[in-house]
Formats: structure tokens, sequence, C-alpha cells
């Protein structure tokens, strides 16, 4: 760190505020539990003992308040868009989201024909990650997981706006 | 009991209701609405008919020019026959009585078969839209049915199989 380099004892460590901010969100980012069709029940083998979300920081959160990510995990119907929406909003910024499967992210199977299906989760909310599969296995939600961790590790909430 | 004795007993006891219609195939009968009520408390107290399960309910819609359809596959547990009946309805005004106190089950049914084909069950406490959301418009599985454009301001895009999205 130039100039302050090994003026303090050991076991201290110095950088900016800036990067130490954006470094500790990254490394716990929380995640919002919610699950809305098959794509739960691979969200819930990811946080499981096997794949153990926690050993990236991450825990499950039942309530927005207390959330970062919004893992949206299936299908999203007309009524439950709202519903999304609204829990969106209820999450403390800074919040992210991740579309999981292809129902959140365009519709899915229910593309062509599904009236009652949103066709894509960022209909509604901004989405930072999107993560394809029907399902996708837990390797490649945590593949997302870990994409997100690097765009958050890559912000500087200080210096720059948050997006 | 066979399924000709069956559409016998009934037919001794309404006999202005059962419509003979050759297109319909064994183990189905069409029956005029406007008595239903009381043919299906007949169906399910009677001692030789004993119909004690809804098995299901469901709507029909028959086409362009077709009328609206509601089907009863009734079981009965006690004696081991079943029937299905079909009461047809008009397109413009499709109501018939509910018959949700008779067989319990008929709640849900009556109220899924209202909210994807709009067919009114008169006298059903409780007869609101089951699966799409209060305020949508239109009856889904109609083959007349159009898909609102917005709601609550979320696109619901219209996508056709030649064109993509349109």
């Amino acid at each position: 760190m130039g100039v302050l380099e090994n003026k303090f004892n050991d076991n201290i460590v110095v950088g900016s505020l800036d990067k130490f901010l954006s470094w500790s969100r990254s490394t716990s980012p929380w995640f919002f539990q919610f699950g809305l069709a098959c794509c739960a029940i691979e969200m819930m083998a990811t946080a499981a003992a096997r794949h153990d979300l926690e050993r990236i920081g991450m825990m499950p959160r039942s309530s927005p308040r207390q959330a970062d990510v919004m893992i949206v995990a299936g299908t999203v119907t007309m009524k439950m868009a709202l519903r999304v929406k609204k829990l969106y909003e209820q999450m403390a910024n800074p919040k992210y989201v991740i579309s999981m499967g292809s129902c959140a992210t365009s519709g899915g199977p229910y593309w062509q024909h599904g009236y009652h299906v949103l066709k894509g989760v960022d209909l509604v909310v901004p989405v930072d990650v999107y993560v394809p599969g029907c399902p996708p296995r837990p390797e490649a939600l945590i593949e997302g997981l870990l994409k997100l961790q690097q765009l958050i590790s890559e912000e500087r909430p200080l210096t720059r706006k948050i997006t | 009991m066979s399924f000709s004795e069956i559409k016998l007993l009934i037919q001794d006891r309404f006999p202005k209701s059962v419509i003979e219609n050759e297109n319909i195939s064994e183990g189905q009968i069409e029956i005029d609405g406007s008595l239903w009520k009381e043919i299906a408390t007949f169906l399910k107290n009677d001692p030789k008919l004993l119909f004690d399960q809804l098995e299901c309910l469901t709507g029909i819609d028959t086409g362009e020019e077709g009328p609206l359809q509601s089907r009863y596959n009734l079981h009965s547990m006690e004696l081991r026959h079943k029937i299905e009946i079909i009461i047809s309805h008009d397109r413009k005004d499709p109501k018939v009585e509910s018959i949700e106190q008779i067989w319990r089950i008929g709640d849900w049914f009556e109220r899924e078969t209202y909210d994807m084909f709009g067919i009114v069950y008169e006298g059903h406490r409780d007869l609101r839209r089951i699966l799409c959301p209060d305020d949508w418009e239109g009856w889904p599985l109609r083959k007349d049915y159009e898909l609102q454009e917005t709601y609550h301001g979320i696109m619901v895009p219209k996508i056709k199989e030649e064109e993509g999205w349109e």
C-alpha cells in the first residue's frame, strides 16, 4: 500500500475504505429465501449440506428486510409478479436480483401459450445476473452467485454511484 | 348397476330432462340444466344410485358455434358404478345451478370452471376466481379468448407462432 507499508504492527491491514466496503458486501450477500417452482428445489439443494452456500458467505433469510439478494427461483405468474415487485421494494439498498432458470428469465416453456406467465422477471424488477437452465444445477447457481459477488466487489460505493 | 339401468332410473324420475344425443359415448348422459339441483340430489340420495363422490367437474368449449359444457364425473363408492353428466350452456349467458352444497368438493371445482370458462354456478356461496387474479379479464380456456394487453402496467406479450414477439 505504498507509503503506509510496514508502518504498522503485524495483523493490521491498510486499504481504502471504498474497496473494504465493497469487499465486505460481496463476501456476505444474504439471499432472500422464497421459491416459486421447481427451481426452488435446486436452490434449496444449493443451500443444503452438499453444496453449502454458507462457505461463500450466503445464507437464506426469510424476510426481505434482512436480505441483500433476491433469487427469483421459478415461474413468475402474473398474479405473483405484483408480489415479487412488492417484495423487491421492501428490500433495503443495496439490493440485487438473480433470475434463476428459464421461466424467470424469459417465461421458459410458457413462452408461447402461457397467458398467465410473466415473460421474464426483468419486466418488473431489475436483474443483475441471469442463470440459465431448466432448472439450473446447484453448480450453475453457484457460478451465478460468484458472478454476482464479483460484480459487487467491483463496485465503489463511496466514489461511484451504486447501480 | 349397469349404465343403461342408471339411465332408465333417471329417465323415469325426470322424463323431460334427459336429452338423447347420439354423439356422446357410453357412460355419458346429457341432461337439461333447469332441474339440475333436484337431479343431483336424487343421484346422491337414491338408494339404487348413491353417487357419493364427485370425481371431477370440468368445462368444455365445443368451438365457435357450439355451446359451453359442464361435465360432472360421478362415482359411487358404495355401489361401484360411475357416470358422466353433461350439461350444455348458452355461450352468451352460461349458467347452471350450483351443486356445491350437495358434494362439497364442488366448491373449488365450480370456482375453477368459473375461472376458466366463465360459467356461472348460481347459488354458490363464494363464487370467485380461484387461480387467476381477481381482476383478470376474460375466460382463459374459451376458444375465443383474447389476451389482455397489460395487467397493472405489466406488459402481457402476445406471441404468435410464425412472427415471434408481437
